[in-house]
């Protein structure tokens, strides 16, 4: 009885996870830029891949193996948004640009050799979307 | 159908389903890592091609009971945000993007060019 909801909720989990899994995928093809990209794959993929290995420590039946699963999920959770912070910073800062439909950029552009700002943020209709209500 | 049945079933029926779209996951990067038109999208395509890679192994892990592939998607997980980190220092450390790089070259061959002329 309980193993058989347990599979239930396994199963619910496999599903969900898969399809975050490739509605990331999805977003990794079509979205237009680096940032939109990485959101997409930064978040609904790891969410993905945490679901499925939530399944496998539901559905095990050995105690090592769960505790295994589970601590994957939680290194995956914590690497996971580090390692897509680092490459948005990485890239913004060499200077990739955003796609032109962006309304909104607060970051100044910073001199990627010395890491400070070359110049204030332009003023304009673009940055100020938030701060003129 | 008792309760025993259906969940079998609906087991079996996700598992194939998850491979399925785990698989079109997996092609999709794959596309986006040979067309990206800029370095940071290849590594990103990288990224996600590993946390599709973990997902599978766990589906397989479930499919087919060999729980021993855990300890590679752990290690895989490891290497795979190494190799991120590495790659966003590398892309750092370069300093120009795609579009830079073309503007110089266009700029040499132009000036080597004009050198020609006179």
């Amino acid at each position: 009885m309980i193993a058989d909801i347990s599979t239930i909720i396994a199963s619910l989990l496999i599903l969900a996870g898969s399809a975050f899994a490739a509605v990331a995928a999805l977003g990794i093809l079509r979205l237009p830029d680096i940032y939109t990209r990485m959101h997409a794959a930064s978040k609904a993929g790891s969410v993905g891949s945490a679901m499925l290995l939530i399944a496998l420590a539901i559905t095990a039946d050995e105690t090592p193996v769960v505790l295994r699963a589970l601590a994957a999920v939680a290194f995956f959770l914590l690497t996971a948004p580090i390692s897509a912070h680092l490459l948005a910073k990485a890239s913004y800062s060499v200077g990739y640009r955003m796609w032109e439909g962006s309304v909104l950029d607060e970051m100044p552009p910073v001199d990627p050799t010395l890491g400070v700002a070359k110049a204030p943020p332009p003023q304009g209709p673009v940055t100020s979307v938030g701060e003129s209500q | 159908m008792s309760l025993h049945e259906f969940a079998r079933w609906s087991l079996d029926i996700s598992l194939s389903v998850a491979l399925v779209l785990l698989s079109a996951a997996f092609l999709i990067t794959v596309t986006r890592i040979v067309m990206g038109p800029t370095l940071p999208d290849r590594v990103l395509g990288l990224d996600m091609l590993t946390s599709v890679a973990i997902g599978f192994i766990a589906v397989i892990g479930i499919d087919t009971g060999f729980t021993l592939y855990i300890d590679i998607a752990i290690a895989l997980g490891l290497v795979g945000f190494l190799a991120t980190v590495a790659l966003a220092r590398f892309i750092m450390a370069r300093g120009k993007t795609e579009e830079e790089r073309v503007e110089q070259l266009q700029a040499a061959a132009n000036a080597a060019r004009a050198g020609e002329k006179t």
